[in-house]
């Protein structure tokens, strides 16, 4: 039988591989937020797999919640990225140091 | 699980082994591939990758709701939204990489310090089946998605509420934050389209009911005046 610790080490491993991306791929915004899109699903099996352990449905309806936030912040975060190409014609991150004093 | 311990079900048991080892394999991979790849929209793709193995991986967990969910609004929405703003920005791929190889070292060293960390806590005693035994599989005719709908509309009826609030506020912003007016552009202006009364449009002009008598005269089959 697959245990909960099983669920925990893998939703563990995806989060561990989106912080290594955000390390790794700090000149494109795009991929950074793909790796924090990986984070919140990593967090999401956690809870998953916790309300199905525990026989509570808490757990989904905060899944449920974590969803609906995750899509409008990626939706918002699209939109910034698109007013931030149109006016500066990059999105890298180091050439994003106007508020630099 | 102990060798020893016998299932009534052994080789349904094993299966569902089997399948969780081929979804997180899937989902490892698919994952690691996201955040190597060159090109976003591999990424982009191989992330769609990951949260379909995901949703089977909650179809484990019988949250099927959830599930299909997951494959509806990540895969369907914001997936699509990822492709299509990727493709729109035209990046330059070549520049993008070249600071990886420079923060290889780090970002290995704090993911792998993280992981040891993480899965030397999860792996002890709390998290093993003693601890949680994995709950019954629930009868043929349960439906999740109904008992989900009973707690989200009952116990947490405000908080669904604030949801539905912070999915307009992302619209609005979305919408306001991308909206431009370039100015070669022709715009019709609805308010002087109907800020008008009938004198500015329609002139009405008399005009005299005979011809004159110089005119010549036109053959006329419809029986009218000549």
């Amino acid at each position: 039988m697959i245990a909960l610790s099983h669920y925990l080490t893998l939703a563990a491993i995806l989060f561990c591989l989106s912080v290594v991306g955000i390390f790794l791929n700090r000149k494109n915004v795009i991929i950074l937020l793909m790796s924090i899109e990986l984070m919140l699903l990593s967090v999401n099996i956690n809870f998953v797999a916790f309300s199905h352990f525990l026989d509570d449905a808490a757990g989904q309806i905060f899944v449920f919640f974590i969803l609906t936030v995750a899509a409008a912040e990626a939706a918002i975060g699209l939109a910034i990225l698109v007013v931030l190409f149109r006016n500066r014609a990059t999105i890298n991150v180091a050439d994003l140091d106007t508020l630099k004093g | 699980m102990l060798p020893t311990q016998t299932f009534g079900e052994g080789r349904l048991v094993s299966f569902e082994i089997v399948v969780f080892y081929v979804f997180a394999a899937i989902v490892v991979f698919s994952a690691f591939r996201v955040i190597t790849v060159n090109n976003p929209v591999f990424a982009a793709m191989f992330l769609v990758l990951t949260f379909f193995t995901c949703a089977a991986i909650w179809m484990l967990l019988e949250a099927e709701f959830l599930a299909v969910t997951l494959v509806l609004v990540y895969v369907g929405a914001v997936m699509v939204l990822f492709l299509f703003v990727v493709m729109m920005l035209d990046v330059n791929v070549v520049p993008m990489k070249e600071g990886f190889v420079k923060y290889l070292p780090v970002g290995l060293l704090v993911g792998a310090v993280m992981l040891v960390e993480m899965v030397f806590l999860i792996t002890q005693r709390y998290f093993r089946n003693e601890s949680f035994p994995p709950p019954e599989r629930v009868a043929a005719d349960y439906s999740n998605t109904e008992a989900l709908g009973r707690v989200l509309y009952s116990d947490y009826l405000f908080q669904f509420e604030i949801a539905a609030i912070i999915l307009l506020v992302a619209i609005v912003a979305a919408i306001a934050l991308t909206m431009r007016r370039r100015p070669e552009t022709k715009y019709q202006r609805p308010a002087q389209q109907i800020d008008i009364n009938k004198a500015d449009r329609v002139r009405v002009v008399s005009m005299p009911s005979s011809a004159p008598a110089g005119a010549p005269t036109r053959v006329d089959h419809s029986g009218g005046q000549s």
